[in-house]
């Protein structure tokens, strides 16, 4: 009698099991992945730093105390360069004052707008080129047989030739070829991220076009177009989009290097932290804080990139799943 | 057999694969002989098993039957049809009447598809069931086939164990109607109590719809248990055919023979007892492959000259086929095994000098 009672109550315990996930849905990768974000401090730390400098990049200037280009500190005859004037902090400048006279702290606000810009643009030409040469590099050196290797090594080369040359000197021909502005910096250093792009995700579709499944949809009769577009294309995106939110770090600190090197937008009175940080550099030794600023801003924001982009590639990482 | 009894045949196929070296432009300095003349017919609703070691060629036949990897020579005919000469999108349309079922079942998943993806993938392909209602009856069926649960279809592979992945597999092979299966170590990736359930369902399936089976396999136990006919191969050719239990019963290639004796007797004192070949040295590369018999440096029999200078072809000796000169002497008793010094192999790629075989493309050398 137990023996009978004991199997029945296994029966309607798998039962209810079964009926348990049945209602539950399948949890696809990205799901996961993003499970395991949540989780992560660093992604957290990383995601509230970007959360914040966003906002304060979308709506900041809307609120800012005083106009960006109002040199009111030499109207008001508070600043006196020449006399090595140049007050800091107070209850109404936050910052204090640059040297023009202008409110730092509006300047700071409204930078971060001008470096989100340059930073996410710069890393989406970097992105899209560098992912159209290379997912059609590796799409035909993966499944493209004799042929597709010669379009493969053709486009390698060109993107070897970008990579040879150091990246800062690559930028700096670009934005000395296009004139001096922001969108030359915008180009130069997305043109810089172009090869990374290429060659990992090439490398990636190699990786994955060698994968069975890709055997087994050949064998399913499924074009090869459809298996580069519907199967490799999304298993080798992972690493491509930890490396774009990695670049998006170096993009900013890259883009305030060309600024600093007086290759940004000419006209200096718009203000971003690149051209803020360049601007500084005679009143050091008078006022150091004024190059700190906007130094520590970039820096911060590119370790939020950074933090949330490590994070993304641990959890992407198939390796480290449970 | 008569010939409408043969559904795929084989008729000396060869698939080479080139080692190329230099920097800027490649050189073939060699090719690897994966497969080197291979001859067999499987016949309709039965189940050709094939063995041998690893790296002896016995997937690269699979794949190449199937056009997966592209033949250097020979002919591949499937009901009648040549496979080798297909147009393109011809080949494309046969597929659906020839399937695969690979070893690793999660490898062969792809991790981003839900299993409905994976099972529609196919039907789409050749426009099978025309809508979305009648392609998820044909699934679902399918499903049952499998011995899988409905709920499995919104799921993703990573969320199954490794015998219902392989099953899922398997439901992706049936779901297009296949009249041949081609199926890579389709246990060998499994635990055992798992291989016994999906050796099983193939046979069942075999029985419910008809299927032929090409059964590539090193475990010689489940092939016997599921084969009609098994062929062994060694260094890319088959030295020894024979309908399943003779085989095993009576072996009469001298790698047939080692192979046979390397199993294991589940008796102690007839293990004890029994007469064990342990074969000296390696698989010679088949880069270079021995001249002659391609046993013959490794055979306990071996005879001087022949052996190293004429290659066995397969001939018939009662129900089996062997590629063996003294196949018959060797079984009357009449020559008895002798040592064997071992010869060293050859690295790979100081092969020999690249012949005029037109080299296949080849994923995998990349400039």
């Amino acid at each position: 009698m137990t023996i009978i009672s004991g199997k029945k109550r296994e029966k309607i315990d798998r039962l209810a099991e079964l009926a348990a996930r049945e209602d539950e849905r399948g949890v696809s990768l990205w799901q996961d992945a993003f499970r395991r974000l949540r989780r992560n401090p660093a992604a957290i730390v990383g995601a509230v730093i970007l959360a914040i400098f966003v906002l304060v990049a979308i709506f900041g200037p809307f609120f800012v105390p005083y106009g960006p280009k109002d040199t009111m500190g030499i109207r008001e005859g508070v600043v006196k360069v020449g006399q090595g004037l140049i007050p800091g902090p107070s209850s109404e400048h936050w910052l204090g004052y640059d040297h023009q006279g202008r409110d730092v702290f509006s300047r700071m606000i409204i930078g971060a707008r001008q470096t989100l810009l340059v930073g996410v643009v710069a890393t989406l030409i970097g992105l899209a080129l560098g992912a159209l040469i290379g997912g059609v590099a590796g799409a035909a050196a993966g499944l493209g047989g004799r042929w597709g290797r010669m379009v493969d090594a053709t486009l390698m080369r060109f993107i070897d030739m970008l990579l040879a040359l150091p990246s800062l000197l690559l930028a700096v021909s670009i934005a000395a070829l296009l004139g001096p502005s922001l969108i030359t910096v915008m180009i130069a250093v997305g043109m810089v991220s172009v090869p990374i792009f290429a060659r990992l995700l090439r490398g990636s579709m190699i990786v994955q076009s060698n994968k069975e499944y890709v055997l087994a949809s050949t064998s399913l009769g499924v074009s090869k177009s459809r298996i580069a577009l519907a199967h490799v294309l999304p298993n080798s995106l992972a690493p491509v989009i930890v490396q774009a939110t990695l670049t998006l770090a170096t993009a900013i600190i890259e883009a305030a290097a060309l600024s600093y090197l007086g290759l940004g937008n000419p006209d200096s009175s718009v203000p971003e932290w690149g051209v803020m940080l360049a601007d500084a550099q005679p009143w050091l030794g008078i006022r150091p804080a004024l190059a700190i600023y906007p130094a520590v801003a970039i820096i911060i924001t590119a370790l939020g990139f950074t933090l949330l982009g490590e994070a993304m590639r641990e959890a992407l990482d198939p390796k480290l799943r449970k | 057999m008569t010939d409408s009894d043969i559904l795929v045949e084989v008729r000396d196929l060869k698939v080479h694969f080139p080692i190329k070296r230099g920097v800027l432009f490649d050189r073939t300095v060699g090719h690897v002989k994966a497969v080197d003349g291979v001859d067999l017919r499987i016949a309709r609703g039965k189940t050709y098993g094939l063995v041998g070691e690893s790296g002896c060629g016995k997937s690269t036949l699979g794949r190449a039957l199937l056009q997966l990897n592209p033949p250097t020579a020979g002919q591949v005919s499937f009901d009648g049809v040549e496979l080798t000469t297909l147009a393109p999108n011809k080949l494309r349309a046969m597929r659906k009447r020839m399937q695969m079922i690979f070893q690793d079942p999660m490898s062969s998943l792809d991790p981003r598809q839900n299993i409905e993806s994976i099972l529609t993938e196919g039907l789409q392909t050749h426009g099978i069931g025309g809508s979305r209602e009648e392609r998820r009856k044909i699934i679902s069926e399918t499903l049952d086939k499998v011995g899988l649960p409905r709920w499995a279809l919104s799921r993703y592979p990573h969320e199954f164990s490794g015998g219902q992945r392989q099953r899922i597999g398997i439901a992706r092979a049936l779901v297009l109607g296949p009249e041949l299966i081609v199926a890579d170590e389709p246990v060998s990736a499994l635990d055992v109590s798992i291989q016994a359930q999906v050796v099983n369902l193939l046979d069942e399936l075999q029985d419910s719809l008809g299927l032929t089976y090409l059964v590539i396999a090193h475990d010689l136990a489940v092939v016997r248990h599921i084969s009609d006919t098994v062929g062994v191969m060694y260094l890319g050719a088959l030295v020894e055919e024979a309908p399943g239990d003779r085989l095993y019963t009576e072996p009469l290639h001298p790698y047939t023979r080692a192979l046979m004796s390397a199993v294991p007797v589940p008796d102690p004192d007839v293990e004890d007892r029994r007469e064990r070949i342990l074969l000296a040295g390696d698989l010679p590369s088949p880069a270079n492959p021995p001249a002659g018999c391609r046993f013959h440096t490794r055979c306990p029999w071996a005879q001087p000259t022949r052996c190293a200078d004429e290659r066995p072809v397969l001939r018939e000796i009662g129900e089996s086929r062997v590629a063996c000169h003294f196949a018959e002497r060797i079984a009357s008793g009449e020559l008895r095994p002798h040592k064997v010094s071992v010869e060293i192999v050859r690295p790979a790629g100081e092969g020999e000098e690249p012949d005029t075989v037109s080299a296949p493309s080849e994923p995998g050398s990349f400039v």
